[in-house]
């Protein structure tokens, strides 16, 4: 009895082989850009800070937007692990269901009402509470039992009215630049972000993450359903409200930052899964690394495809996730006759 | 010595009283089936007596913290459910959950192979759970359920749904499990095997315990009329008690 993943015995060659990853794809993502430096002018550039516009691209350009990849991308990776196994639902994702949206309308609503411009962490705040409302409908709406029908259902009715409600703040917007500004914004995209976008989302990711890296144990014995979990000693009230909070920080903070970029919650854990022995509670760090090698994969792809325009990241994670969201249905409905 | 003490043990849904007033003390050696028509209360009344829903009375695994609770009873529900495509292994290893806190210890693993050979499933360990058949996936929730090793054992329905040899061999694992010092509380529906089986018999009826005592003192024509509305053959065979139910009855 050796060999597979299973809850005796915790491998750790995915772990290492995704850090592997990240780090490759994060100086890969320091080394790619319109400016055209050679590696070895970036890297003295970075290190030393000779030479003076290298210096610039390099610390004030690219860095925070790879920080911001890894960021990002492990908060979506791991809200989308930690929901899942909370729901028991392989079709629960922060794009998918809602939550980015309503993230979304919160920091449309901090930048249209002035507030972001006259307190800083006003953007991520507004974006967190969007955030936290759409996670505690969900729960409401959608719990455990309610299934992945109802789960589906209430995510498009959130997404449908955080929508609504977005397009009429840009539609009421007295200036018509600002609302296209606004709309590019929400494609979402790590182009041109600075160390202040770093700095802005960083505390609330780190508390998202913190809150959900150790539900773990948790979310495993969950496996066996509610009762059997709270039976085993789990306290499921204190799990759920983590979860909660957890989600919506790390996902607020994203997309306060970056914009709305979906399906990064559900391809990573989707993928992961069967490497993990299928274990809700070892995929929540995978699922965080492979987010952020996801991401900056992603990130430099959008650099590298089209450099020429501006193509948004958001638009690419999309175009990659809804086929696999298609056949996740497809399997579920196979399943189901 | 562990023993379950359940004293005037209530639960009520909106205004009606799902249980009433149940007090008994179940002690160790002793398998005790818990036997009543559908809606009786047996679930509920598994259930309160874990502390997993809200009630009056007193029970004394609801009043332990519930750390301590896990390690003292085992719970094996009714709704069989395996969320995730995990090995069966990883299944029964949850059962060990309340036993460690970060990594499992050698004890925690030969708890697994033992429930796992117990079950006769050592030869399934590997397989994914979620691609076995029903009747199996019952067998390996019963296997967590042992492994957690708790001095008390709540089962709601355990052999629903089972062949008739993994009927009688899970049946006869819960009666050595009592014979072992544990404290066994197993719903069925079966009076055949509780009468094979079990110890001792609870019968509920509207949320009221309404007899208490060994199968043969419960499982009397008079109550099985009135409870479960049946009329049954019963006998003393050299091969232990025989129950089969016969036909409805008429009460008026």
């Amino acid at each position: 009895m050796a060999g597979k993943p299973s809850l005796l015995r915790s491998g750790s060659a995915v772990p290492l082989a995704l850090g592997g990853g990240v780090a490759f794809l994060f100086v890969a993502s320091l080394l790619v850009g319109p400016a055209g430096l050679r590696v070895d002018q970036s890297l003295t550039a970075l290190i030393s800070g000779q030479g003076d516009a290298a210096v610039l691209v390099m610390r004030e350009i690219r860095l925070p937007r790879a920080i911001l990849a890894v960021l990002v991308g492990a908060s979506l990776g791991l809200s989308g692990a930690a929901l899942q196994g909370y729901l028991r639902n392989p079709l629960a994702e922060p794009g998918l269901i809602g939550v980015s949206a309503s993230a979304a309308l919160g920091a449309v609503l901090a930048l249209q009402t002035g507030l972001a411009a006259s307190f800083v962490l006003a953007l991520p705040l507004m974006a967190l509470a969007g955030a936290l409302g759409a996670v505690l409908l969900l729960v409401l709406l959608a719990g455990p039992r309610g299934g992945a029908f109802t789960l589906i259902l209430a995510g498009i009715a959130l997404s449908a009215l955080a929508g609504a409600l977005t397009s009429l703040v840009l539609n009421l917007s007295p200036n018509p630049y600002a609302a296209s500004e606004i709309v590019f914004w929400m494609m979402g995209s790590l182009a041109d972000r600075s160390f202040t976008h770093v700095w802005l989302a960083l505390p609330l990711t780190l508390l998202g993450w913190s809150l959900l890296l150790p539900l773990g144990r948790g979310l495993e014995a969950l496996t066996l359903g509610e009762d059997a979990a709270e039976a085993l000693g789990v306290r499921l009230t204190r799990l759920r409200l983590r979860m909660v909070l957890g989600v919506s920080a790390c996902v607020g903070a994203g997309v306060a930052v970056a914009g709305a970029i979906g399906f990064v919650g559900l391809i990573v854990p989707h993928v992961l899964r069967p490497l993990v022995g299928a274990r809700p509670g070892r995929l929540l760090g995978v699922s965080a690394l492979g987010g952020a090698a996801l991401l900056l994969a992603a990130d430099l792809a959008v650099r590298l495809i089209v450099p020429e325009r501006d193509l948004k990241l958001g638009v690419l994670t999309a175009l990659l996730g809804a086929p696999l969201f298609l056949h996740l249905i497809f399997r579920t409905r196979v399943r189901a006759e | 010595m562990t023993v379950l003490e359940l004293s005037d043990l209530s639960v009520r849904r909106q205004a009606r009283e799902v249980l009433s007033g149940i007090s008994v003390t179940l002690r160790p050696g002793e398998c005790v089936g818990l036997v009543g028509p559908n809606g009786a209360g047996k679930t509920t009344l598994m259930r309160a007596a874990l502390g997993l829903l809200p009630h009056e009375g007193r029970s004394s695994l609801a009043i332990l913290p519930q750390h301590t609770r896990a390690r003292t009873a085992a719970w094996l529900p009714q709704m069989r459910e395996i969320a995730w495509p995990v090995s069966v292994e990883t299944v029964v290893g949850l059962g060990r959950t309340p036993h460690f806190r970060t990594r499992p210890a050698a004890q925690d693993r030969a708890a697994v192979a033992d429930a796992l050979a117990r079950m006769g499933l050592a030869a399934y360990a590997e397989r994914t759970a979620l691609r076995l058949s029903g009747g199996e996936q019952a067998r390996v929730l019963i296997a967590r359920a042992l492994a957690q090793e708790a001095p008390v054992l709540l089962a709601d329905e355990p052999i629903a749904g089972l062949d008739p040899a993994h009927q009688l061999s899970t049946m006869r694992i819960f009666a050595d499990l009592a014979g072992e010092g544990r404290v066994v509380l197993v719903s069925l529906h079966d009076l055949g095997l509780a009468a094979r089986f079990c110890t001792r018999l609870l019968l509920l009826s509207g949320g009221r315990l309404v007899a208490d005592g060994p199968p043969g003192a419960v499982l009397t024509p008079q109550n099985l009329a009135h409870v479960f509305g049946v009329r049954a053959f019963m006998a003393e065979t050299p091969d232990g008690p025989v129950f089969q139910p016969l036909e409805v009855v008429e009460i008026d």
